[in-house]
């Protein structure tokens, strides 16, 4: 691969790793939000909630190794420097809570004395000693981190659907799973 | 791949007309908040009458009050410790590692049904044993049990009312008949379950009652063979009934302390006895018994020798989830074993974040 010039899509790999997350996380979110609210699915929704919660924790160091050690294609010349400012900001901010959930959730299993049970008799070990405090403080942070979370994709969502559907400067081809003819990306910078 | 080196880009579109600006707007607008809406239907603010694990754990806060650092249920209690001792006979039904042959380290805690956590111990009160068996694996099981032979309510829906329905009447001191008898009327599962509850009778103390699981579970052998079961605690101690001078004692605390007094005398011990379902036997509805001559397999012995407060055990911050299960045993159909799950969490996370006021059975109390 060329890397002297900037591509016009994100790399194949980013794709994929962007398209999966987006499934795992928007997942995620609503069977932590549906869970703890619920009564009759309340162990069916956690024993799934904690193993993928670990998953897209992999994912995401995957997805952050990945990242630097791609180039980026160019922001759109549709795009002002004050919001590729924020797109750079809620870039990593997406990316520190997708990494954040899950070793919150997990330090919490842990200082709240349960075992993190992933399948069968598979579990991992606690990374935080059992302390009562520490188990509601995180508890919290989870919480309020969740919520961030879902704020954050849908601020996401929404600056793609403005570009993609009033600027039209063709935003979100750049981060289609199938290849793009150049001339339908815009990508003059 | 096609894509071909272009310097050429696509020129800006023109200006959208209005009319198309408008329907694209709407269009970001019922994805953006057809999301939101989801999320929120999801998170129950859209249904704000269903039953919650909140819900529960409220409606125990609003009738007992709120005593920080307390289970909001069980809340008066003593930690224990000691050790199960396998037999290998549970092996043939649960692949589990702890029906191999040996022994295993446990924490539990004897506790009092109700909120209040400084109540005077009283005869009719339920008896609850919480118990994790530590597996050499690392594993964990955890149970909850109590001394009833059945559970009064089938669903979650059925114990909220119940809790309001027995709930002393300010006035009167005593359940409103009134709403008890309503509620009978709309649960006659519970009808059934409560001539079982009370025909049973009370034995003189924590140490020679029994404790049952209530709820069933599945145990999977390394088959894969599944067998409805649930289980008992079935104490070595003789039976007594409880006599009128174990209850109207002077001591509050009269339960509790002929319990510790027992451990610092002989440590106790209780078989633990695994009841096998028949085709037929019904595993989603707690309020009914299996039939007595029903195969029970003893697979072991617990062994209590320690005793000590909640205010310096670890047993205190241990949230005894009945689905804290190993591999090898998994939930049944009932409905109340995910919503104990869920409400035991709710009431572990609430009185986990407060400050720990201490116990009625305190360090001085259990040395002695």
């Amino acid at each position: 691969m060329d890397t002297t010039k900037q591509p016009n899509q994100f790399a194949i790999l980013s794709r994929l790793l962007h398209w999966s997350m987006a499934a795992m996380l928007l997942a995620m979110l609503f069977i932590g939000v549906a869970m703890v609210t619920s009564l009759g699915d309340y162990y069916k929704l956690v024993s799934i909630h904690r193993p993928l919660g670990i998953m897209i924790l992999i994912f995401a160091i995957l997805r952050i190794i990945n990242r630097m050690m791609t180039t980026l294609p160019p922001f759109p010349t549709t795009m002002s420097q004050l919001e590729r400012k924020i797109a750079t900001a809620s870039e990593r901010l997406l990316y520190a809570l997708m990494l954040a959930l899950p070793l919150v959730g997990w330090g919490m299993l842990s200082a709240g004395h349960y075992p993190v049970v992933m399948f069968g008799a598979w579990r991992l070990p606690p990374i935080l000693p059992a302390n009562p405090m520490l188990y509601a403080a995180l508890r919290k942070t989870h919480t309020v981190l969740a919520y961030l979370l879902f704020a954050a994709f849908l601020g996401h969502i929404s600056a793609v659907l403005f570009h993609t559907l009033i600027i039209r400067d063709r935003l979100l081809n750049r981060m289609a799973v199938w290849p793009i003819r150049p001339d339908k990306i815009e990508s003059q910078n | 791949m096609s894509l071909v080196e272009s310097d050429k880009a696509t020129p800006a579109p023109g200006k959208l007309p209005a009319s198309s600006l408008v329907s694209r707007l709407v269009v970001i607008g019922v994805i953006v908040f057809g999301v939101a809406f989801l999320f929120a239907y999801a998170g129950g603010w859209l249904t704000p009458r269903a039953l919650t694990p909140t819900r529960i754990a409220d409606r125990f806060e609003a009738l007992n009050g709120v005593h920080p650092g307390f289970r909001r249920n069980h809340a008066k209690g003593v930690c224990v410790s000691g050790y199960f001792e396998s037999n290998g006979k549970g092996a043939a039904l649960c692949k589990s590692l702890i029906f191999q042959m040996g022994r295993v380290p446990v924490v539990g805690r004897f506790s009092l049904g109700g909120g209040l956590p400084y109540a005077a111990d009283s005869a009719q009160n339920v008896r609850g044993l919480g118990i994790l068996f530590q597996l050499p694996n690392g594993e964990e099981w955890r149970t909850a049990m109590i001394d009833l032979p059945v559970f009064p309510v089938k669903t979650p829906k059925a114990f909220y009312e119940l809790l309001l329905a027995s709930a002393p009447d300010p006035a009167s001191g005593k359940p409103d008949p009134a709403k008890m008898k309503t509620f009978i009327e709309n649960n006659p599962e519970s009808a059934k379950a409560f001539p079982l509850i009370g025909g049973k009778q009370k034995s003189s103390g924590f140490a020679n009652s029994s404790f049952n699981s209530i709820n069933s579970f599945r145990f999977i052998n390394v088959d894969g063979a599944v067998s409805a079961v649930r289980w008992s605690l079935a104490p070595l101690e003789a039976f007594e009934p409880i006599a009128a001078a174990d209850v109207q004692s002077t001591n509050k605390n009269q339960l509790f302390d002929s319990l510790i007094a027992r451990i610092h005398n002989h440590a106790l011990a209780w078989r633990l006895i695994i009841t096998l379902a028949q085709p037929g036997d019904t595993t989603d509805d707690a309020t009914i018994p299996w039939p007595r001559e029903r195969q029970q397999i003893e697979v072991g012995t617990l062994t209590i020798d320690r005793v000590e407060s909640d205010d310096t055990s670890i047993a205190r911050d241990i949230n005894f989830d009945p689905l804290v299960l190993p591999s090898g045993i998994a939930a049944s159909d009932d409905p109340l074993l995910s919503a104990r799950s869920a409400v035991y969490s709710q009431s572990f996370t609430r009185r986990e974040g407060e400050h720990k006021e201490a116990s009625a059975i305190s360090a001085a109390e259990t040395g002695k």
